[in-house]
């Protein structure tokens, strides 16, 4: 019991001194491909952000809205679009500080920039923003209603690294 | 000799100590469920695999008479499902999917949410423990 005691303990510190040393690695390359990638938006690197807002869908990099779109949605989580999204009190404080830190209004980046000063109003859904609709004013009808596209919001089912921040034109691939 | 035998106990442990886990936390929630149950209900008896899938199946009870468990689940729990925004859904079926079950917290966060979208209420205790009966049946 004892000596099995101890195996537990060292097991479950090797397992937590592993997951840091991989967090930390992947910080590191983030910040990497960041410089790379001037327009790449600030990356959703938040162990929690993911695990609650990205198992219904993706995971939506923070700079896409304004920090006042996002304290909307976190403020309306019991209807998210139709379905319940609600968090505990905690955990949807701790999540809207990250957004608002990370948002279009607040970041550094490009693209980030481009979006806030292009959006006067309170949007909800990014897809509905002017900026969106001039992006993506050469997709027709048809190509949206493919399966694998699914959905506006879907963003990755053309681009493929838009969980990173990446929204290269050059990258897009449509599914068929 | 020593190490070989510090190996196994590292082997053998890593084997079984998910499995307990997992065990452990379905059993408790179920005894959590089912001293709920018998305070609601006094004909309640047991939980039923054949209720819990009656259950996940059945749209007509939903609040839009149109849903049910299995549209973004799917009908078989062994299978992968997707939710509205195209994102894909691990099994619930814990013998496929290991991670189902195994912490009480997600798992009553997600009937708060679920529950709320299908029927526009809270489950009871025995739909609860129903569907989750059900969903362990399955091998």
């Amino acid at each position: 019991m004892f000596w099995s005691q101890i195996v537990r303990v060292g097991l479950l510190g090797l397992a937590i001194g592993g997951t840091c040393l991989g967090l930390a690695d992947s910080d590191e390359h983030e910040e990497k491909e960041h410089q790379g990638q001037r327009r790449a938006m600030a990356v959703a690197s938040n162990p929690q952000y993911k695990a609650e807002c990205a198992s219904c869908h993706m995971l939506y990099p923070p700079g896409l809205l304004p920090a006042r779109s996002w304290q909307a949605i976190m403020g309306g989580l019991k209807n998210h679009f139709g379905d319940n999204a609600s968090l505990d009190e905690k955990t949807t404080v701790e999540l809207t500080q990250f957004l608002v830190k990370n948002s279009a209004d607040q970041s550094s980046l490009r693209r980030s920039q481009k979006i806030a000063q292009s959006i006067q109003d309170v949007p909800l859904r990014f897809t509905e923003t002017a900026y969106f609709k001039r992006k993506h004013h050469e997709v027709g009808d048809e190509v949206w209603q493919r399966k694998k596209v699914a959905s506006r919001a879907n963003c990755v089912a053309c681009h493929g690294r838009a969980e990173a921040g990446i929204f290269d034109e050059d990258e897009v691939r449509i599914p068929r | 000799m020593k190490p070989k035998i510090f190996r196994g106990i590292i082997i053998s442990f890593l084997i079984c100590f998910p499995m307990s886990v997992f065990a452990e936390s379905v059993s408790s929630m179920l005894i959590r469920y089912r001293g709920e149950a018998r305070k609601t209900s006094a004909e309640f008896q047991e939980f039923s695999v054949e209720r819990g899938k009656r259950f996940y199946l059945q749209a007509k009870a939903s609040a839009s008479g149109q849903i049910s468990c299995a549209t973004c689940h799917t009908v078989d729990p062994s299978q992968s499902g997707q939710t509205r925004a195209g994102k894909s859904i691990d099994p619930m079926a814990p013998a496929i999917n290991p991670k189902r079950f195994a912490d009480a917290a997600k798992v009553e966060k997600w009937f708060m949410r679920n529950c709320d979208d299908v029927l526009k209420r809270n489950c009871t205790a025995q739909e609860k423990g129903d569907f989750i009966t059900y969903l362990v049946s399955i091998k």
